[in-house]
């Protein structure tokens, strides 16, 4: 699960984490009256005015409406003109953002609409470092990964000058040690009261990415101010699906209209699907298995319309709310099934699959394949429910061949 | 021969709930040696398991079965009791973690853990626990362990599987199941089959699972199935390279998936263009592992790497 921006800060200065004052706005009027106590507050006549959307690259991103705006602004005016000229500029501001489509490396062409802006104090910044805790998967570790090139993906750091970045391994058993930040803070280059907080800093955000089950936390960057304290400039966190249980204060956070409703849709009904750009709709068991059968679409040469993995506990309701999900995405041409039961059983698959064509008819050309678990049931219910349009199939690339052929 | 079960398998059950309970069943259908099961409120019952034998399963077997399971307070006592040697988890998300744990501290020899959904940040304080302790874990997230027609633990169906020349390890469980039933088919058969899983942090790895083949004498070569996320596969490529001499074959799951995207598993994701399909494939190839186009060409590819190896 994704936060925006401001929530992600919202949750590190509960945590004692040091990152700017700021208020967000979900309108021009919100906006404008956040920059007076911004100002005063940190004594900087300077605000910044962030496009809240779960995409990254929102600096460098363009609104489609407004070619020329970026989704972060840092407003100067108040610097000659006084409080009354930021105000007068962040008004500006929010009524060309607000509502508008910005677009970003991560967001695709099509961008997404901002409904939210996040207005900070301005930070006097003296250097840009970086900061993540991620999961080490060869080691079944959490790491925190620290590099002195911050602003710039990490990425492009681990191409370039992999040397720049630190790395420290946290043994679970004890969490990150005052050794490991100190370590981390001098390679840094972090010195005197900066290093004392950076120290504080690195030891506080490990904790924070542990106890809130994170999936990736990343401060990017992290600064350094003229005053010597270390602080978050942006952050940029998202948790981990399985431990949503136990973090119950995180639900609240969840803004849905962030995500694909069809994907929201699915979710409700435990089954995890994703939307692709094809024709041709998958209804499979097994996350590897649905995978395959859309490579296995493409070499047949036919475009899989999207993934949808129901599960090992889907039941008979599960499985027909899949097919009707497939079945309103009007790019559909035809649905291909293919099971292999295991934990899953073929007749609730077939059952599933039959109540939903009774329920909504088959406008498209249906292809079965079933195997494994309970399959001679789940055969005997396709070939007893007389539905006109369906074929059978006797394995994948026999499937997948069929359906390809059917909706040429 | 056969790598973690065999005949002499004793099976502890953590987890009798719906899911449990269908699977316990075949297992035992198939012939497995089910001797304990625990509860947490449930000790000191019996939990009866009866129906017709599974004749795809343990030879000489047929007719109907019947088989009391005692139910324990905790693992010690199961194992102190029944003498049991391996576990197979299905306790829900939240509290198998623990269960992993405690049949670790009971000293079970092999855990495996079917659960799907268990929090990372849990599995790394797993994983942790289970240095310098003796239990192997398989899993989580994954179809379990087979040795055809001498032990079944997991979900797996068990018809499709024949006693034979080829070890399988797979991410995926209904991928592993497309495996068997080629390998079924084209008359090479299993000698046992892995799911390690489809979690980010798991207990078996492929080199592991890849080691405990080379060193079977019954296995002749090894299936491996992959998909995208993480570096496992890249691993496994070069300890293929370095240590394996039977002969290897793969396949990689999701070539068409989109980057950034959890394609289900959670472990199955493109980050940072890292851990695509296509890096996977050409690491294996690399090593000299025959890597099949689609899934419906394991058989073949399996074949392709037996005959290569002067094996067929």
């Amino acid at each position: 699960m994704k936060i925006h921006e401001y929530q992600a800060k919202d949750l590190l200065r509960e945590r004692g984490i040091s990152v700017p004052v700021g208020r967000v706005a979900t309108d021009p009027d919100e906006a404008v009256r956040a920059v007076r106590p911004l100002i005063e507050a940190s004594g900087i006549p300077v605000v910044v005015v962030k496009a809240q959307i779960h995409a990254g690259g929102r600096g460098k991103g363009r609104f489609l409406e407004h070619p020329d705006l970026g989704g972060v602004t840092v407003v100067t005016d108040g610097v000659e003109g006084g409080v009354e000229a930021a105000e007068a500029a962040v008004r500006s501001l929010a009524e060309r953002m607000l509502g508008s489509t910005l677009v970003t490396l991560q967001t695709g062409p099509e961008g997404k609409q901002v409904g939210r802006l996040y207005v900070e104090a301005g930070i006097a910044i003296e250097r840009e470092l970086y900061l993540s805790i991620v999961l080490d998967r060869a080691l079944g570790r959490n790491v925190v990964m620290a590099s002195t090139e911050g602003g710039t993906e990490i990425e492009e750091v681990a191409e370039h000058t992999p040397e720049k970045i630190f790395r420290a391994i946290i043994d679970p058993a004890v969490g990150l040690l005052p050794f490991q930040a100190h370590a981390l803070a001098w390679q840094l280059g972090l010195r005197g009261d900066a290093a004392k907080a950076g120290r504080r800093f690195l030891a506080a955000v490990a904790d924070a990415a542990i106890a809130l089950d994170t999936d990736m936390l990343e401060i990017n960057p992290l600064v350094v101010t003229k005053g010597g304290d270390v602080m978050a400039l942006d952050a940029k966190v998202s948790f981990d699906k399985n431990a949503l249980f136990r973090q119950g204060a995180l639900a609240p956070l969840r803004d849905l209209s962030e995500e694909d409703p069809a994907e929201v849709e699915a979710a409700t009904y435990d089954l995890s699907f994703i939307k692709l750009d094809g024709t041709i709709g998958c209804l499979v068991n097994g996350a590897g298995l649905a995978m395959a059968t859309m490579d296995t679409i493409k070499q047949e040469g036919g475009e899989p319309a999207n993934f949808l993995d129901v599960g090992g506990g889907a039941t008979t309701e599960n499985v027909t709310a899949a097919f009707k999900i497939i079945m309103k995405d009007p790019s559909v041409r035809g649905i291909f099934v293919n099971i292999f039961g295991g934990i899953m059983k073929c007749d609730t698959i077939a059952n599933g699959v039959v109540q939903a064509v009774k329920d909504v008819g088959l406008q498209v050309p249906l292809v079965v394949r079933l195997e494994g678990t309970n399959v001679e049931v789940g055969r005997s219910i396709i070939e007893g429910s007389g539905l006109a349009g369906l074929e059978s199939a006797s394995s994948m690339r026999d499937g997948a061949r069929k359906i390809v052929e059917l909706t040429a | 021969m056969s790598v973690l079960v065999d005949r002499d398998t004793r099976l502890l059950v953590q987890g009798l709930g719906g899911a449990g309970k269908f699977h316990v069943d075949r297992s035992i259908a198939y012939g497995t040696q089910v001797v304990a099961a625990t509860h947490p409120t449930r000790a000191g019952e019996v939990e009866t398991f009866e129906g017709d034998v599974d004749t795809s399963g343990v030879p000489g077997r047929e007719g109907r079965y019947r088989v009391d399971v005692p139910i324990f307070a905790t693992v010690r006592e199961a194992v102190a009791a029944t003498r049991a040697n391996a576990s197979v988890v299905f306790v829900p998300p939240p509290f198998a973690a623990d269960a992993i744990m405690e049949a670790a501290d009971a000293g079970v020899p092999l855990i495996v853990v079917i659960t799907e959904g268990i929090p990372i940040q849990d599995m790394v304080r797993v994983k942790r626990y289970l240095e310098g302790r003796p239990s192997r874990l398989v899993g989580p997230n994954c179809p379990g362990v087979i040795t055809p027609h001498e032990c079944r633990i997991g979900i797996m169906p068990g018809y499709i599987h024949e006693a034979g020349r080829i070890g399988v390890v797979s991410r995926s469980g209904t991928l592993t199941y497309e495996a068997v039933k080629q390998l079924t088919d084209v008359g090479l058969g299993q000698t046992t089959a892995i799911g390690i899983g489809g979690d980010p942090v798991n207990g078996t790895s492929f080199v592991e699972a890849l080691a405990m083949f080379e060193a079977d004498p019954a296995t002749e070569g090894v299936i491996m199935i992959g998909e995208i996320g993480g570096s496992a596969e890249e691993e496994a490529a070069a300890w293929i390279a370095s240590s394996m001499t039977k002969p290897v074959a793969a396949f990689i799951a999701g070539t068409t998936a989109p980057p950034g995207k959890r394609m289900g598993h959670a472990g199955a994701i493109i980050s940072g263009g890292m851990g695509t399909a296509s890096e996977k494939i050409a690491a294996l190839r690399e090593a000299g592992a025959i890597v099949a186009e689609t899934p419906s060409d394991m058989g073949d590819a399996v074949l392709e790497a037996m005959r290569a190896a002067g094996r067929l």
